[in-house]
């Protein structure tokens, strides 16, 4: 792939603007509600990133994970534990200037690095264009281990959450 | 690729001024999954322009994927049992670890 | 079955375990079960016998091998010869009667489950003796017999003087034990082993030089002196009888002092090669033997007369067996070892008997002293004639089993003058003290009518036992009668089958005897044709050397328990003055040269270990504001500190230059925490209202 051709570059700006705007909303939106909603928005644009570097399963996986899943968990909860999900309260705290300030520091650094060390390549490698089977047999293979572990992390996630949230039966 | 991870930069930066300030838990965990999200951006980018004909980034970022999940299930369970018992989830009010 | 005997020693200690563990608490289901153990031993015993008696007699030994010291291997096994048939009834039977008496005897008592835990351990400990194939095995049931007896002796520790008796029995079994030890010390090192068959084998080989048998003998006998209570260790046995009545008769009479009888039977082989050390064992058989009988002739406690009868028997026994050895040895015919062993038995029964029959007495008149009973022959039938022919039968009355047997060791003495008298002589002291206790306890008029008034027959769960015992005392000897051909004699023998044919005189001798016993007691205590006052009056000084027990106690006393107290005494003198003194003195000045340490300690290494501690304690006071508790000022301080290293790490600012730059952002961020945490404090302060109108 060459360097980000016009219409490329369309869609890749349509994208950024999209999760951009979205992830302001999701930390400035008084109706946390509304935060959750706009939290999808961004993360269905990552997905769009993603089909954008060649990782279609990658966002296939987020869609389903985030979108699909973790989006409604995140749903839920508000709806269980907000009571206030419509009232209209302060939703920062003092350190927003501080925060914001530090916040600021940081993303114009990490601007002004990038800027700074100009050492990225233009184009990228050739990917196989059967990703998905490529990713398929690493799971199975090369990358059995993690997996693995990473599947019984996922089992005591869950464990952990269903004794977390059942409390107890008194 | 300079500008994906100028977009990955700003999301994380966003995340971050997110997760400092809100006072709600659910906010926080929120702003959480968007730093996730800016890491993933960065790894599959890198994989794509430096990673030859590897994998490994698509499949990192798979992996944390996964583990935001996992860590997404258990804090908003936690996050369930403080409203059970502060009858609320404002992250500042739930300060007993300190001095 | 026989390979399996050992089955029957482990029932009794799977009551105990039971017992103890899981039955302590429901009294009745401890005594059922611990009786139904023993009877099911019984029976199993009596397999085993049969099928000795099947093999006519020929031991069958099995063993494992457990460890091996010093080249010396150490087994755990069983031998079944025709000694450990008979000793295995004799156990059992008199155990399983003992048992169920004790049903009656010990109701109402508070530790009624104990007593009988502490039964079938001390079933399980002499059931494990008489099995055992080696003299490390015997030395344990030994010890573990001795034990157990101690517990049941001091059974009702709060009495003082059963809690002494019980020291008294242990410490004064512990000095033979002694003598026990070092003879088996012995064995272990000139025969190289502890099994029987192997030391008798070097033993009768000549392998072992004769002086070091004759000591080895004397020193394993000790372990009998003092088991089976033979002077001069018999002074505990006597005291002993502060036990519970039914512990007497199956310890002090029936069993546990047959220990060492057993074990001299058992090591015959040892004393068959040696003449004298056979010969001291005869002798202070015949000596204990005569001097029980002599106190036995004017002791007013009912218990005590029957334990001085025991001593005296066993004598008798230990005195057959010594002579069957010395005779051996000299190459001359005996047959002692018959005759001890068949008294064993003999005596086994009767002496439980009588033992019984005294618990049923004092059961029902509560006291020990037969001057305070009499008449008592109308009120308990059964207890009175059972009594009766246990008496007879010790006295040596034809036909009942003691007239057997003690015919039989009348007949081993025939050869040794000052035995055969001194045997006679015992013989018609037994007939007449034991018929002065029958006497006065069942005939004449009652002594004393309040006792007398509230007398009544024990119940059947105690006079059953009695009528099996005493029908054991009338027809256990007939197995041994001189003109059965295939009798006892050929089946416990020791060396050839020896037979010997009735010897009617003999049995007229000790007949006579033994009747003209009776009848003097008779004249005394019954007919009062002859006054016993005048009699002890016109022998006063002998009397009163008897009635002291020929003042053993007193002797051991002032010889050996003073000096001890004296050297224990100056012991603690010389250890409260001198040794304490340089103690204290060390210790004064080990204190001194502290209390040097503890100023330096104090002022100089505690300053600096406090110093740095106070130094610490600052700064961590002024550094704890910065657990906020709040983890979003915990993530601000993160991005902070990498910003601040980004800054660095890519020289956006120049580190030779960053002092000032670096003091500044410092200051600021001391300054904002300062600010922060009031701000905390502030709002927490005012956060229980926020937080009370968001409940609502």
């Amino acid at each position: 792939m060459e360097a980000v051709q016009p219409n490329v570059g369309f869609v890749f700006g349509l994208f950024a603007a999209i999760i951009i705007t979205s992830a302001l909303l999701v930390v400035t939106l008084k109706n946390i509600f509304h935060c959750a909603l706009a939290l999808i928005v961004c993360l269905t644009g990552v997905a769009g990133i993603f089909v954008l570097l060649h990782a279609e399963f990658l966002a296939a996986v987020q869609v389903l994970i985030y979108v699909g899943a973790v989006s409604v968990l995140i749903i839920f909860s508000v709806m269980l534990t907000s009571n206030l999900a419509s009232r209209r309260i302060v939703q920062t705290n003092q350190n927003a200037l501080v925060a914001g300030f530090a916040a600021l520091i940081f993303g114009a650094g990490a601007l002004l690095l990038l800027k700074l060390h100009d050492i990225w390549p233009k184009a990228g490698s050739a990917l196989p264009d059967d990703n998905v089977m490529t990713i398929g047999k690493l799971l199975m293979t090369d990358y059995m281990l993690p997996f693995e572990v990473v599947s019984v992390l996922m089992l005591a996630a869950m464990i952990g959450a269903i004794v977390l949230a059942r409390g107890e039966r008194s | 690729m300079v500008y994906y991870l100028a977009l990955a930069a700003l999301l994380f930066a966003i995340g971050l001024f997110g997760v400092m300030t809100r006072r709600n838990a659910i906010g926080i965990l929120m702003s959480l999954e968007l730093m996730f999200n800016a890491a993933n951006i960065n790894f599959v980018a890198f994989n794509q322009y430096l990673g030859g004909n590897g994998m490994a980034g698509q499949l990192f970022a798979l992996f944390v994927v996964v583990v935001a999940a996992a860590e997404a299930t258990v804090g908003l369970a936690i996050v369930l049992l403080i409203y059970r018992n502060w009858r609320g989830v404002d992250a500042d009010n739930v300060s007993i670890m300190k001095w | 079955m026989t390979p399996y005997a050992y089955i029957i020693a482990l029932l009794p200690l799977f009551s105990f375990l039971m017992i103890v563990f899981f039955l302590r608490w429901k009294e009745q289901v401890s005594s059922l079960f611990s009786i139904s153990m023993i009877v099911l031993g019984w029976v199993l015993s009596l397999i085993v016998f049969i099928e000795t008696l099947g093999r006519n007699g020929a031991p069958y030994e099995s063993y494992f091998y457990i460890t091996s010291f010093a080249g010396i291997n150490f087994e755990l096994g069983i031998l079944v010869d025709s000694l450990t048939a008979i000793m295995l009834m004799v156990v059992t039977t008199v155990g399983a009667c003992v048992q169920i008496y004790s049903v009656g005897y010990m109701k109402d008592d508070p530790r009624y489950s104990r007593f009988f835990a502490y039964l079938s351990l001390f079933t399980f400990s002499m059931l494990g003796l008489v099995l055992a194939n080696n003299f490390f095995m015997i030395f344990i049931f030994w010890e573990l017999v001795g034990l157990t007896s101690y517990l049941l002796i001091s059974f009702w520790f709060e009495k003082k003087s059963a809690a002494d008796a019980g020291k008294k029995a242990f410490i004064t079994t512990r000095i033979g034990d002694l003598g026990f030890i070092v003879g088996l010390m012995m064995i272990a090192f000139y025969a190289g082993t502890f099994n029987y068959q192997g030391v008798f084998a070097k033993a009768a080989g000549g392998q072992i030089p004769a002086g070091i048998l004759t000591v080895t003998a004397i020193f394993v006998f000790c372990g009998a002196v003092g088991k089976s209570a033979q002077f001069p260790l018999h002074v505990w046995l006597p005291d002993a009888m502060e036990g519970p009545t039914p512990v007497s008769a199956l310890i002090h009479a029936a069993t546990m002092v047959a220990a060492g009888v057993y074990l001299v039977a058992r090591s015959m082989p040892i004393f068959a090669s040696t003449a004298d050390g056979a010969m001291v064992v005869a002798t202070i058989g015949l000596i204990t033997s005569f001097i029980a009988a002599s106190i036995g002739l004017v002791q007013n406690d009912i218990k005590r007369i029957l334990a001085y009868s025991t001593v005296s028997q066993l004598g008798y026994m230990i005195m057959a067996l010594g002579l069957f050895g010395h005779d051996t040895a000299l190459g001359e015919e005996s047959v002692g070892y018959t005759a001890g062993t068949l008294h064993l038995m003999t005596h086994a029964f009767f002496k439980g008997l009588l033992f019984l029959g005294a618990g049923s007495v004092i059961h029902a008149v509560h006291t020990n002293d037969i001057q305070d009973m009499g008449g008592l022959s109308n009120k308990m039938k059964i207890t009175t004639w059972t009594f009766i022919i246990a008496s007879l039968s010790i006295a040596g009355i034809f036909p009942l089993s003691g007239f057997w047997s003690k015919d039989e060791i009348v007949a081993t003495t025939l050869h040794h003058p000052v035995f055969f008298i001194g045997t006679l002589t015992i013989a018609f002291m037994t007939a007449f003290y034991m018929f002065r206790l029958c006497f006065l306890t069942f005939f004449g008029k009652p002594r004393d009518h309040h006792r007398y008034d509230h007398a009544h027959e024990s119940p059947n769960v105690m006079t059953y036992p009695l009528v099996l015992l005493a029908v054991l005392s009338i027809f256990a000897g007939w197995w041994a009668l001189p003109w059965l051909s295939h009798g006892y004699s050929s089946f416990v023998h020791f060396g050839e089958v020896k037979h010997e044919g009735p010897n009617y005189a003999l049995m007229l001798i000790s007949t006579i005897v033994a009747v003209s016993g009776i009848t003097l007691a008779y004249l005394m205590y019954y007919r009062r044709s002859i006054s016993a006052e005048k009699a002890a009056e016109r022998f006063k000084p002998i009397y009163t050397f008897l009635y002291n027990k020929w003042y053993f106690d007193e002797l051991y006393q002032k010889v050996i328990i003073d000096p001890i107290m004296k050297i224990a005494d100056f012991m603690w003198n010389f250890d409260a003055r001198v040794i304490d003194g340089a103690v204290n003195g060390t210790a004064w000045l080990t204190v001194l040269w502290s209390d040097i340490k503890l100023w330096f300690d104090v002022w100089i290494v505690d300053g600096a270990v406090n110093g740095s501690g106070w130094i610490i304690r600052q700064l961590g006071g002024a550094l704890r504001y910065l657990q906020t508790g709040s983890m979003q000022f915990y993530a601000l301080f993160i991005v902070v500190l990498v910003v601040l290293i980004a800054v660095f790490k890519f020289e956006l600012v120049r580190i030779d230059r960053a002092w000032p730059f670096l003091t500044l952002v410092l200051a600021l961020g001391f300054v904002a925490l300062r600010f922060y945490s009031r701000l905390a404090a502030e709002r927490n302060d005012g956060q229980s209202g926020i937080s009370q109108e968001e409940k609502s």
